[in-house]
This record gives C-alpha cells, sequence and structure tokens, in this order.
C-alpha cells in the first residue's frame, strides 16, 4: 500500500519543528506501523536525509517505550495496542497519517518524535517502590492475599509508563499511570506497610512536575494500550484523603 | 516533602467535588420551590416568604455563595493548570473523552456564571431591593414573587435565553454528578452503575424541570 505521511519534525529540544509530508511506497499490509517508519528512515538514510528519531524497544507491546501520537491517538485508533503492535492492515491506501509526539510541559520534546520521559520516572523515585524489610524469600503462598485484590494488582502493575494516558488527556494529567502504581502496591501487604506515605509523595512530585489536574475525562481509559482502569484513579484519591486525614 | 501543607491537585479538586454535590443539592431545591408556580402562584409566594424571611435560610444563603466562589474559583485555578500543562497542542486530536461533556465544563461554567448574575439582578436584586421598580404587590399589599417571575417570562426572547441556558447548564451537571464521586474516590463496581445512571437521571429531570416552567408560563398552559 500507498501512504502519505505527516511528520513532525524538530532537530533538538530548543529547535523550532514543523511537520513534513513523506510518501511511502509498497508497504505491506502485515508491516508494523514501526516497521513502516524504518522503512521511511532507510530511504531518507539512502537520500542523505536525517531519519525521522523515534523511542522503540522490545517491539513486543510490553515495554513502553514506543510512543506516537498516530491520526489524533496515542498509539494510534486501534485500541488496547501499542504503536509498535499496529499494523498497516488498519489504514487505507493511499490514506495521510499524521504522526505527532507525546505533547505535555512535563515530556519536552528532544527529536522529532523522541519525548522525554523521566518524569515519570522521578515519580516512580519518590513513591513507587516498597522499602519494607520482608525477610527471607517467603513461600508463594505464606502470605495470604484474596484472589480479588492479586488480579487488581495484577491489572495496574500492567501499565508499561507509556504515557499515552498524560499524551491523550486534555489536561495532560499523569493521574492513571500515578494511580496504577499507587494501587499495585498498595492493594498487597507489603505494598500497605508504606501506602500513606507513598501517595502523598508521589501525588506531591506528580503536582511538582506540572502535569495538569484530572477532570475525570476518561480519555485516559480508552486509549491506554494496557486497558488501566479509572477505578485505579478512585482509589488513589481514597487513599489521598485518607493518608491527608489520618 | 510529602507532609508539607500544599493545595495538591487531589486536594482542591476535591474542594470542586464537595461544592459541586452542595450545587446539586441547592438545585433540587430551587427546582422544588419553582415548580409550586404551576401549580399555585400563592404557593410560590408563600415559598419565597420563607426562603425570605427564615433566618436558617437567610444565613446559608451565605453558605451558598460561598459555595459558588469556591467552586468557580478553584475551576479556575484548575483550568490554568491544566491549559499550561500543554503549551504546544495537537495538529489532529480526535475526541477521546468518555464523559461527553467532561471537555467543555470550563465553557458551560461560563455560561452558568454569566446566568447566574443576569439571574441574580432579575430576581435577588430585585427582591433586595437593590435594582428596579421592586416587586409587583398583590390586592393585599404583599409582595408578588411569583408576578415577578410570570412577567418576565411574558418576553419571548427571555423565554428563549433562559431555557438555552438552562439547557447548557444540563450539560454542566451530566458530567458533574459522576465526576464528583469519582474525585472522592466513590467509584467501585457495585455502585458505580447506579452512580453513573443517576446522575444522567439528575441532569435530565433537572433540566427538564427548570426548563418547562417559563414555556409552560409564556405559552399559558398553567
Amino acid at each position: 500500500m500507498d501512504l502519505k505521511l505527516k511528520i513532525w519534525r524538530q532537530a533538538g529540544p530548543t529547535a523550532k519543528g514543523q511537520f513534513v509530508d513523506y510518501d511511502v511506497h509498497n508497504i505491506s499490509e502485515d508491516a508494523s506501523f514501526l516497521e513502516m517508519i524504518d522503512i521511511l528512515n532507510d530511504e531518507l538514510i539512502e537520500k542523505g536525509d536525517d531519519p525521522v528519531a523515534f523511542d522503540h524497544d522490545c517491539r513486543e507491546g510490553i515495554c513502553g517505550m514506543c510512543s506516537m501520537f498516530i491520526n489524533g491517538h496515542p498509539h494510534g485508533p486501534q485500541k488496547a495496542t501499542t504503536t509498535c503492535q499496529l499494523h498497516m492492515r488498519k489504514f487505507k491506501g493511499g490514506e495521510t497519517i499524521t504522526v505527532e509526539p507525546w505533547r505535555a510541559k512535563p515530556f519536552p520534546v528532544i527529536k522529532d518524535l523522541v519525548v522525554d520521559r523521566s518524569a515519570f520516572d522521578e515519580i516512580i523515585q519518590a513513591g513507587g517502590y516498597t522499602s519494607a524489610t520482608t525477610g527471607g524469600v517467603p513461600d508463594a503462598n505464606a502470605i495470604p492475599i484474596s484472589k480479588e485484590n492479586a488480579d487488581l494488582a495484577m491489572d495496574a502493575a500492567a501499565c508499561i509508563g507509556c504515557g499515552a494516558c498524560v499524551a491523550a488527556c486534555k489536561n495532560a494529567s499523569a493521574m492513571l499511570f500515578v494511580s496504577a502504581k499507587v494501587s499495585q502496591f498498595a492493594l498487597l501487604p507489603q505494598g500497605k506497610v508504606e501506602a500513606k506515605d507513598r501517595v502523598k509523595s508521589m501525588v506531591a512530585k506528580m503536582d511538582e512536575l506540572g502535569f495538569g489536574n484530572c477532570t475525570n475525562t476518561y480519555a485516559c481509559e480508552a486509549e491506554c494500550p494496557k486497558e488501566i482502569s479509572i477505578t485505579n484513579i478512585a482509589r488513589m484519591n481514597r487513599q489521598f484523603i485518607g493518608a491527608k486525614l489520618g | 516533602m510529602s507532609n508539607k501543607p500544599y493545595y495538591s491537585s487531589i486536594t482542591k479538586k476535591l474542594i470542586m467535588s464537595l461544592m459541586g454535590l452542595f450545587l446539586l443539592t441547592f438545585l433540587v431545591v430551587h427546582l422544588a420551590l419553582n415548580s409550586l408556580i404551576l401549580f399555585n402562584k400563592d404557593w410560590f409566594n408563600e415559598g419565597a416568604h420563607f426562603m425570605g424571611t427564615n433566618w436558617f435560610i437567610q444565613v446559608f444563603q451565605w453558605v451558598l455563595f460561598g459555595g459558588f466562589a469556591l467552586h468557580i474559583v478553584f475551576g479556575i485555578v484548575l483550568q490554568i493548570q491544566n491549559w499550561m500543562s500543554r503549551p504546544t497542542g495537537y495538529k489532529r486530536r480526535a475526541a477521546m473523552e468518555q464523559s461527553p461533556f467532561s471537555k467543555y465544563m470550563i465553557y458551560t461554567g461560563m455560561v452558568i456564571f454569566i446566568f447566574l448574575v443576569i439571574h441574580l439582578f432579575n430576581f435577588f436584586f430585585v427582591k433586595m431591593g437593590w435594582v428596579g421598580n421592586g416587586i409587583p404587590l398583590t390586592p393585599s399589599g404583599e409582595e408578588d414573587m411569583g408576578q415577578l417571575v410570570i412577567n418576565l417570562f411574558q418576553h419571548s426572547g427571555y423565554v428563549a435565553f433562559y431555557v438555552v441556558m438552562i439547557l447548557l447548564m444540563g450539560f454542566h451537571l451530566d458530567h458533574a454528578f459522576q465526576s464528583a464521586f469519582q474525585t472522592l474516590g466513590l467509584n467501585n463496581k457495585t455502585y458505580w452503575g447506579f452512580i453513573n445512571a443517576f446522575g444522567r437521571v439528575y441532569s435530565v429531570v433537572v433540566t427538564l424541570g427548570f426548563v418547562i416552567i417559563p414555556l409552560f408560563i409564556y405559552f399559558k398552559i398553567v
């Protein structure tokens, strides 16, 4: 299939960027979106042009590195899919595809489609861990955990930290990400020990970094490639209120 | 840092949601009183007289103004921060919001504020004697608030303006109800469906309630 691409090109963090139009030809419907960009980049390199910079790593949908805003959606229009798992059969031949970087003040553009997401690392450093001493390696079943909580914690832990929630949110709010990270610990006995300090520290860091305020539009949940639920946000709000009161 | 007192995003939203729920309750009381005019103008006048003289209501109306003020001030602060959090927008952005009116809360909120000011000028300030030519009197010489309402709703332009404003308020309310519960952390699998449905029914009933009153008066159905 032949496609027209409208891609954001920006030479560096302070450079003025602009959209540049490209034509790509003979793209297989079975190619992934990133493979299609690879083909474009090969052509650009052959011509002596600068290839389009973009983030990618595992290309298996589990690392959270890919981050393109495609045709108005983070990771493209296909539900519950990362950019690397998005295939060209989801597009029509001849279509114009607009590709932009994540847009948020705490995610500054480094180059082209690559943004600096270390703000998420800072939020994790603020409390997204447990430092409670749990002794030696226990038997897996030594600590009773309800199946429901184990499942909910696992669902929250499925967050790959890609930032699609921030990119999708009209307010560039990071509440879905932070709430997933808060929840995955808060639901388990080892994480409960520091739950109050964790939620306060992580929310404070999130606010300090300049993410927007959640206005419950739920765009994040709809666009999350791992389908993280907004019930995590409600859980974090409950925990935050409890932590502040107690 | 974690214990340093500051207005976190969640704290500000919490104040927004609590004040919002307070205002939602107020609207029900307001609608209940307004609807008396559809049955009997004297009942409406008695209701208005009670609201204008009861000491608890007199004190509480300032609490209500405070509620409005907090909801408005925090709403504006949150919105400005939200605009600042994305200095460069997208060229192409799909409508991804799952609560359809959530995207327009600041705009519907502005409309409600403008309406509120006009509404105060039309009724409350007239009642207080700050503007206008006073309230019409009944044959027995008592204040006839009902007649003031009926007089205003004789003008087709005013009725149309009022109805449009109320519809826009309805869009605000549709998002408001469930959003307040989500912010308060009261989203769980048992009650969420009910909260959503109740919020939708609330916004439709309250909006229709406020809309039919001027229409019924204008078309002389009552």
